[in-house]
């Protein structure tokens, strides 16, 4: 197996060597608060418009300032765009985290550290770039309040000269980022990323062998978190009625959706909102008023994570039995309980399946991009009013938090589908009706608005027994019809819902499935087994459950099916299990990771390989 | 040949055209006796003589037996029943979404005071346009007399069981935390609570009235402080509640010095004829200090302890739009196709 990151010795001694380009990762360790975001988010943008593809990965801590934070960039020129866990070059601003941070480094990685703190004394085999950050930034900020902010900036300098980054690139990035109306940042920002850029060209001899090509594989994507793309999802699913609890990591998706909200959605001339955004008391409240919105007929949404959902577990099962449409979008995180709050996991796909007491079953998305959080979210408000139901859409921290490049966005073409609503004309045509009764033999009754001006509109809505005409019942076969008539509904369901995406290797024996953010580490996976090791595989990714027919089909093709689970009681695999028969379920695998981080292909890749005896 | 014909009397009807029948709902199930029954009644007469068209209100409740009697009230309105203590947000999300709606919600002591006083206490902050009704009997009923958050002090159950705890207030709370008409009442006192429902269908804002309706099966007997007998005893009016809806015209007499008159926002109007000593209801602390030494004194004060009809509720401070946020047509709630563009262009 190829060694990751090594280099030649003779790379060590200053000579030549294989330049490694447009394919590395660089880890910026600083401190929480310290204004490196900004910093990073320019180098990354940099590198996206010198046409390589790019992502980045935000490793924070549960804290405002002062503990340690980790940003990771990968460039890939293959497009991969998963976590690389090998890391090329280090950027050290860290006193407290730097001798661990070099200390893991694989031979022949490059440091470029505060000079201070004299890393290249712990170790022999990697480049280390020392570099003066307080003596630089004091004659390009003489105000010393903003120095911290500004220290950070230097290093995108120092990168742009080591790697070969183009320097108009950084301007134009760093333009961006601070946008017309923060000119005067940008230009001191740019000062501090000159003092970088000269400091490298006349102090340092670059060794290390990663560098940087303008190629052109960028052209037409974007980069979006994808928290982001989700509200933006939400903005042209036409949602009306938002009601949330701050809880990390989804927040950011709230307030983009609020700042989207109020751009698009206030009247020009009357300065009235076409939307309601509140922020609720608690989780419970936050669903009480989507599911009231809901009934009343609004496009109604919350967003939480983990602790949150745990909270919104009874109305989610008056949502269910009651049938009232919600979208939830569970942004997760690393449970249980508080868990780790700013740790990535896909640890909530069993209890969200069954979320409630009683035997209830949720439909739920598994958004893979940011591409698709905004499709999805679309398609998600279709799903929930046309099955009068809550639909969880499954995001998790590193796909809603993280930056991700992407293809833009597909206008929504096809009109909102709000379900079966009758309105006062279809009463008068009708005379009466029955909410609860299958009139279509789909499992999905009809419904009326509160405020529909008929006689005949209301019906009692209740999470106690009911019978087909919305009347209390404590009859036997008003509850089993009832509940027979649900799970049909939930069959229906299964119809309606979003293919997986399906890719069949000729003659491969062996199979992975994944959901959600688990994509890409997968896709990569694939790439390595089969350079590496000689192994083809399929690939299903998962995109909703109740799982489709295909789900089935794909495991009897395979001998082995590796089901990637970003949990450790392999979720997925243990929600498939439940719906298929003995000899499928002995054919599945697991592949599980739950270490807080994102998923990286070579996790994937080293358990495959164990596992076949590779 | 002719034949005599007979003439049925024309049915009485409101000004919606409505007859009284059409306010009704289904048979109660409660007890017989149960003050809940009664507020029914009231809730019944109130909307019919006030012209409410039904359909255009909604019903809310949570869980206990006052959530079931939304069920027993307006059967064509519609309601939902959901779950314990969170009728707030339900309510809520429901007026956000068809701000039109005439939101009425029926809780109870054990909703409101125990498992919903954060929803409540928040909903009370937002001060959202919603006639909030709390059946007070101080007892769990449905679970067979376990006390609630609202009982007395001294109070005994049948058990032998006494209170020692201090009772929740709802009405301190209401009046603390941003309610905009907050009323006591008694399920026994008629007149008085059919004034208060009819100012609280007039009122734009949260009104938070809560009716102390005794529990006849657990909580009736000599050591309750919520029994009929007890409120017959203790109960003090504050004054003498008239009210006069804008619609009807009728030139009112105020008695200088006597009768206060409150002027609601659809013009409409409340007297308050002053009983022993006067009373403002726009003055908080007077209200509180008038609720606090009541209670010193063994006396439930009843009748509207505040009212603000100056103040926006939550629809307005949100700034919707006119119609209902529910049935917007996709051209107002999508936005178009060079909007995302637009968005897209900024995000390369």
């Amino acid at each position: 197996m190829a060694t990751i990151g090594a280099i030649p010795a003779a790379a060590l001694r200053g000579e030549t060597c294989e330049r490694i380009v447009n394919d590395f990762s660089i880890e910026v360790a600083t401190v929480n608060g310290s204004g490196s975001q900004t910093a990073n988010a320019v180098l990354m943008r940099a590198l996206f418009q010198m046409g390589i593809p790019v992502s980045g990965k935000n490793l924070f801590p549960s804290n405002i300032a002062g503990l340690p934070t980790w940003f990771t960039i990968r460039a890939s020129r293959h497009g991969w765009i998963g976590r690389k866990k090998e890391v090329d070059l280090l950027v050290a601003m860290n006193a407290e985290t730097a001798r661990e941070d070099v200390m893991k480094l694989a031979s022949g990685a490059a440091v470029v550290y505060d000079e201070p703190l004299k890393l290249d004394a712990l170790r022999s085999d990697l480049h280390f770039y020392p570099v003066p950050f307080d003596k630089l930034v004091m004659p390009v900020c003489p105000e010393a309040k903003l120095r911290k902010l500004v220290r950070n900036m230097i290093y995108d300098g120092v990168l742009a000269q080591l790697l070969g980054i183009e320097i108009e690139e950084v301007h134009r990035a760093l333009d961006k980022q601070f946008g017309a109306r923060k000119a005067k940042a940008a230009e001191l920002n740019w000062k501090a990323v000159l003092a970088g850029r000269d400091y490298a060209g006349n102090h340092l001899v670059k060794t290390a062998p990663v560098a940087v090509e303008r190629m052109n594989a960028t052209a037409g994507k974007i980069i979006v978190e994808g928290n982001a793309a989700t509200a933006l999802g939400a903005l042209f699913a036409g949602v009306t009625v938002v009601a949330w609890y701050p809880i990390t990591p989804s927040s950011s998706l709230i307030e983009a959706l609020a700042g989207y909200l109020e751009k698009h959605r206030i009247d020009k001339e009357t300065g009235q909102a076409t939307f309601a955004v509140v922020q609720a008391e608690d989780e419970m409240a936050a669903l009480g008023m989507v599911i009231g919105a809901g009934w009343a007929g609004a496009r109604a949404m919350t967003a939480t994570s983990g602790p949150g959902l745990s909270l919104m577990t009874e109305f989610s099962g008056l949502g269910y039995y009651a049938e009232v449409p919600a979208v939830i979008v569970d942004v997760q995180r690393v449970g249980p309980s508080t868990g780790l709050p700013t740790r990535t996991m896909q640890g909530d796909i069993l209890s969200t399946a069954f979320l409630s007491h009683g035997d209830t079953r949720h439909p739920m998305l598994f958004p893979s991009s940011p591409r698709e959080c905004f499709t999805m979210m679309v398609e998600a408000f279709d799903l929930a009013e046309q099955f009068q139901t809550p639909v969880f859409v499954m995001s998790d921290l590193d796909l809603g938090m993280n930056n991700w490049m992407s293809d833009p966005f597909p206008y929504p073409e096809r009109p909102m589908r709000r379900g079966k609503v009758l309105t006062a004309e279809d009463l008068d045509r009708l005379g009466g009706f029955a909410r609860y009764q299958d009139v279509d033999g789909d499992g999905v009754g009809w419904r009326t608005l509160p405020g529909t001006r008929r006689t005949a509109a209301a019906c009692f809505t209740r999470g106690s027994g009911h019978n087909a005409k919305a009347q209390y019942s404590e009859r036997e076969d008003d509850y089993t019809n009832n509940m027979d008539r649900l799970a049909r509904k939930f069959e229906t369901l299964r119809g309606a819902l979003p293919a997986p995406h399906v890719e069949i290797a000729e003659r491969a024996r062996v199979g992975l499935i994944s959901a959600g953010s688990s994509r890409w580490a997968a896709e990569e996976s694939r790439d390595q087994l089969r350079r590496e090791y000689g192994l083809q595989t399929s690939f299903l990714r998962l995109t909703a459950y109740p799982f489709t027919h295909h789900l089935a089909e794909f495991v009897r093709r395979h001998e082995r099916v590796y089901v990637i689970d970003q949990n450790r009681d392999a979720q997925l695999l243990l929600l498939m299990r439940l719906e298929m028969e003995p000899e499928e379920i002995a054919r599945l695998r697991s592949v599980r990771y739950y270490g807080g981080l994102p998923l990286d292909a070579r996790t994937v890749t080293g358990d495959i390989v164990r596992q076949e005896g590779l | 040949m002719a034949t005599a014909s007979v003439t049925p009397p024309p049915k009485k009807t409101n000004r919606a055209g409505l007859e009284v029948a059409q306010y009704k709902g289904g048979k109660s199930t409660l007890c017989a006796g149960c003050g809940h029954n009664s507020i029914s009644e009231r809730i019944i007469e109130c909307f019919y003589e006030m012209g409410i068209e039904p359909w255009s209100v909604a019903k809310f409740s949570g869980i206990g037996c006052s959530s079931k009697s939304p069920a027993y009230f307006l059967s064509l309105a519609h309601g939902f029943n959901a779950v314990h203590g969170r009728a707030p947000s339900v309510a809520t999300g429901a007026i956000l979404a068809n701000r039109h709606l005439l939101g009425i919600a029926v809780t109870g002591d054990g909703d409101t005071a125990s498992i919903g006083i954060g929803q409540f206490m928040h909903l009370l902050r937002r001060n959202v346009p919603l006639i909030y009704l709390i059946e007070n009997n101080g007892v769990y009923g449905l679970t067979k007399g376990q006390f609630s958050a609202t009982a007395g002090v001294g109070s005994r159950l049948k058990t032998g069981v006494v209170n020692e705890l201090e009772p929740i207030d709802c009405c301190v709370e209401a009046i603390t935390l941003g309610a905009t008409l907050v009323a006591r009442s008694f399920s026994g006192d008629k007149r008085q609570l059919q004034a208060i429902l009819k100012t609280a269908i007039a009122h734009k804002g949260l009104s938070v009235i809560d009716v102390i309706s005794p529990c006849v099966t657990f909580n009736d007997h000599e050591g309750s402080t919520k029994s009929y007998a007890y409120m017959k005893e203790h109960d003090a009016p504050l004054h003498e509640l008239d009210f006069v809806p804008a619609y009807a015209e009728i030139a009112v007499e105020i008695e200088e010095g006597e009768t206060r008159a409150v002027e609601l926002h659809d013009g409409s109007r409340l007297l308050l004829k002053k009983l022993g000593r006067d009373y403002d209801p726009s003055d908080k602390l007077g209200a509180l200090r008038t609720v606090h030494e009541a209670g010193q004194q063994g006396q439930v004060v009843t009748g509207v302890l505040y009212l603000d009809a100056s103040r926006k509720h939550f629809i307005d401070l949100l700034n919707l739009v006119d119609e209902p946020l529910a049935t917007l047509p996709k051209s107002r709630v999508r936005p178009p196709r060079e909007a995302l563009d637009q968005i897209m262009a900024e995000l390369r």
